[in-house]
């Protein structure tokens, strides 16, 4: 008797070693595959830097952020990275110009106003708008926004930052409605129905208690849209020109830094010219706002978490 | 058994032949209930016995969800409104009666605003008229002397019990003419329950009172007419003193000598 017991322990025991071992393979592969992300990312991050740095003894920072022309291919060689900023900085206000007003509106229309079936229906629609390659978006742009806007403002260029900006915005209607939707859907009912005891109406709740209450998850949203629009590439490449241009008027062409790098990677330069050294510098730049961006976001986040 | 001897007192709100329906679920069985001015009226009873269901019909609350139907009236007395009339704005409902919910649901604005909240709701922008309504709410709702130097403070700096209080507040600035309470201190501990208590005494020489309360101690406190209802139906209702010493009915007495519930 005491012997069957004993030697059921221990095939117990030694099953349980089994899945022991099991588990610790498990959590190494789950840890190797979370590793991956963290490694590009680093490697990333050091390849621009070191490369950045080789730039940069080339290119003085003071001239990087001073210079008003930027011809890093001409025999006179200018480096101000002002130039693709204002391009950069001029189409994504267009485009959150137009994103932020309208995807907060479909957010609250979603989230408070429409029946269930509608919101159904309109939420995939509206997200397949974000999964749309953004080539089809930038050929929208140049090809049909572009002559519909040279009938209003004739002196329109054929590339512009206003009409590349304009379906920029359009695409990132669709991330802003649907986190926020989010957002405003995860507030209690419980508060709703607080406003709503004190005679509010429906907008009055959406306005001063649902919005306030989801602000933060809203903050993130217009975040990941301002991201969103800096580092757009293909819009801007076809529909916007690809001409450096230090300006902040909307109607003209300009190049962004995301579309000078696809014009430098697709052009010939020898490895190691200090032209081909400037993506590493545009890109970095370009990081540092998105990062920027992101941590404003976090920081966002954690000051305005949502307490109901 | 419906109508005790309340008659001689006025009577502010009728519940009269109510059906309520959830969907197909009928959930509220042709209750009758008074409502006296300016007393205490308790509903007593076991989970899902409609008590809820029939306090949050008083203003309209389940207007907000779909399929739900009502059948008879709520009347308000002077004027003889059908709260439950389709062509009475649900809206206009909201603003006579006000409301405090089970759980503290301060919104995400200061003391004062969520005071003023109300008040804001019906288009009132005066300051000055604001601050007094402010203060006098928080006055009645015993929670003035706590807050008065942080009203620009975000609600939830408050502690349980001081937020349901602010929410007492809340329910109060608007002036209206019946407060309902849905089990008002079943998120609180006992010492913040007893200020809740006090303060229910305090009003209703100001107010009509309707509380749900899952505590029949509670009712017992500080109620002056019990309802007892048990599977959507009013099974008794009468003075307090009475339904808790000698009730009518077998199913009153077993459910509040604890014999089931």
């Amino acid at each position: 008797m005491s012997t069957t017991t004993e030697f059921l322990v221990s095939e117990r025991l030694a099953r349980r070693n089994s899945r022991r071992l099991a588990e610790r393979l498990i959590e190494a592969v789950l840890f190797a595959a979370a590793a991956t992300s963290i490694f590009v990312t680093v490697g990333i991050v050091y390849i621009l830097v070191t490369e950045s740095i080789v730039f940069f003894r080339h290119v003085s920072l003071i001239d990087f952020l001073t210079d008003t022309q930027w011809t890093p291919l001409f025999d006179d060689a200018h480096f101000g990275i002002m130039v693709l900023l204002s391009g950069t900085a001029v189409s994504s206000i267009v485009a959150l110009g137009i994103a932020i007003p309208l995807g907060t509106t479909i957010a609250i229309y979603l989230s408070e106003f429409a029946s269930a079936r509608m919101r159904e229906i309109a939420k995939p629609i509206l997200e397949l708008l974000s999964g749309m390659p953004t080539v089809v978006f930038g050929y929208f742009a140049l090809i049909f926004v572009t002559p519909l806007l040279q009938r209003v403002i004739p002196d329109l260029s054929g590339f512009n930052l206003l009409s590349a900006g304009l379906v920029m915005g359009i695409m990132i209607v669709p991330i802003i409605s649907s986190i926020s939707e989010d957002a405003m859907r995860a507030v209690p009912m419980a508060l709703r129905e607080g406003s709503y005891a004190m005679g509010a109406t429906r907008l009055q709740t959406a306005l001063q208690i649902v919005i306030p209450a989801a602000v933060s998850g809203i903050a993130s949203a217009y975040i990941l849209g301002i991201a969103r629009a800096v580092g757009e590439t293909m819009i801007l490449s076809i529909a916007a020109g690809m001409q450096p241009n230090l300006t902040w008027d909307p109607r003209e062409p300009a190049a962004t830094i995301t579309a000078f790098i696809v014009q430098v990677a697709l052009g010939d330069l020898p490895h190691g010219s200090v032209g081909y050294q400037t993506i590493f510098a545009a890109g970095l730049t370009l990081m540092l706002f998105t990062l920027s961006f992101n941590i404003l976001g976090f920081w966002l986040q954690r000051r305005y978490r949502e307490r109901y | 058994m419906l109508h005790p001897p309340v008659t001689n007192l006025p009577i502010k709100a009728e519940v009269r032949n109510f059906n309520f329906f959830y969907g197909n679920f009928h959930a509220l069985k042709n209750v009758n209930l008074p409502l006296c001015e300016k007393k205490v009226t308790a509903m007593i009873g076991p989970s899902g016995c409609g008590k809820s269901t029939l306090l949050r019909s008083f203003n309209r609350m389940h207007d907000l969800y779909p399929g739900n139907r009502y059948e008879g009236a709520i009347v308000l007395h002077p004027d003889q409104t059908n709260l439950l009339d389709p062509r009475v704005d649900p809206i206009e409902v909201r603003m006579r009666l006000s409301m405090v919910f089970q759980k503290p649901n301060p919104f995400p604005k200061s003391i004062y605003e969520n005071v003023a909240y109300g008040l804001r709701v019906r288009g009132i922008k005066k300051r000055s008229i604001l601050d007094d309504k402010v203060e006098e709410a928080l006055t009645s709702a015993a929670l003035w002397h706590e807050v008065k130097h942080r009203l620009k403070d975000m609600a939830f700096a408050l502690s349980g019990g001081q937020q349901q209080r602010m929410c007492i507040a809340r329910a109060l600035a608007t002036a209206p003419e019946i407060l309902l309470f849905d089990e008002p201190t079943s998120a609180l501990d006992p010492i913040a329950t007893g200020s809740i208590e006090e303060l229910i005494n305090e009003l209703k020489h100001q107010i009509t009172i309707l509380i749900v309360t899952h505590n029949m101690q509670q009712a017992a406190r500080v109620s002056d007419f019990t309802a007892y209802m048990y599977l959507g139906e009013l099974i008794e209702f009468g003075n307090t003193n009475e339904i808790f010493i000698k009730p009518r009915d077998k199913r009153t007495e077993d459910y509040i000598t604890g014999r089931f519930g």
